[in-house]
């Protein structure tokens, strides 16, 4: 399985916090984030928005990373700290 | 002695303390530059009354662990500290603090500037701010600023 996790604006738009996928059905970060838009349509307007941003296990990556069993990936906007 | 060199925290820091553990026992460092950031009042002509801090842990510190790491390849730097304080904040409270020791302070200066620099742009935190307008009380999420993200790439 692959864990997937989301934050601040884009956790509180989808209502979820947190979703699991059978690692079988993505290769790439993109993959996951057209299974996720593929959910329903608020799922899909929120995954429209191109500023979103990706990590897998702790490091930003760019939407062709490619994923596998274990991995964490995260789905969020982007960062206002400091 | 300055244990480590990253610290995640709900609670406040005293910058006295903090510049007396970059300083302790440090003899070969003639510079010592810190910055602290704070809550403003105000934000796009809105009334702030309160910020919330919201940050992806693990994630945070591996970011801010890199950060650091370049900073020290580029500069001659000796200690390093950095506190971001997450959760709920009112106005004038510290947010953040970059601490930074070197031998000159061309290094200190630049490498204290760089850290917060990318960790605007790079860092998982995020604000909420709550804000009063005309008697009105509503949240939301800040945006990012492109400002932020041209002033980190001048770096690259």
């Amino acid at each position: 399985m692959i864990k997937i996790v989301f934050f601040a604006a884009l956790r509180e738009q989808l209502d979820c916090a947190q979703f699991s996928l059978p690692a079988a059905d993505a290769k790439t970060v993109n993959d996951i984030k057209q299974l996720l838009s593929d959910r329903n349509e608020q799922w899909q307007q929120t995954f429209s928005n191109t500023s979103l941003l990706s990590a897998v296990n702790h490091d930003m990556v760019d939407g062709n990373h490619l994923v596998k069993s274990g991995d964490e990936v995260a789905f969020f906007p982007p960062v206002t700290g400091g | 002695m300055l244990k480590q060199e990253i610290s995640i925290q709900t609670n406040d820091f005293s910058l006295a303390d903090e510049v007396a553990l970059l300083e302790e026992d440090n003899v070969t460092d003639g510079a010592v530059v810190t910055f602290t950031g704070r809550v403003r009042n105000n934000n796009n002509g809105n009334s702030v009354t309160t910020l919330t801090l919201e940050h992806y842990p693990g994630m945070t510190e591996k970011s801010l662990a890199k950060i650091i790491i370049q900073a020290k390849d580029r500069w001659q730097l000796g200690r390093v500290k950095v506190i971001h304080r997450i959760g709920e904040l009112s106005i004038g409270d510290q947010i953040v603090f970059v601490g930074v020791t070197s031998k000159h302070r061309q290094d200190a200066f630049a490498a204290n500037e760089f850290i917060m620099d990318y960790l605007k742009v790079k860092a998982p935190f995020w604000k909420k701010e709550q804000i009063t307008d005309e008697g009105k009380t509503s949240e939301n999420w800040l945006d990012a600023k492109n400002s932020d993200t041209d002033k980190a790439d001048l770096w690259s």
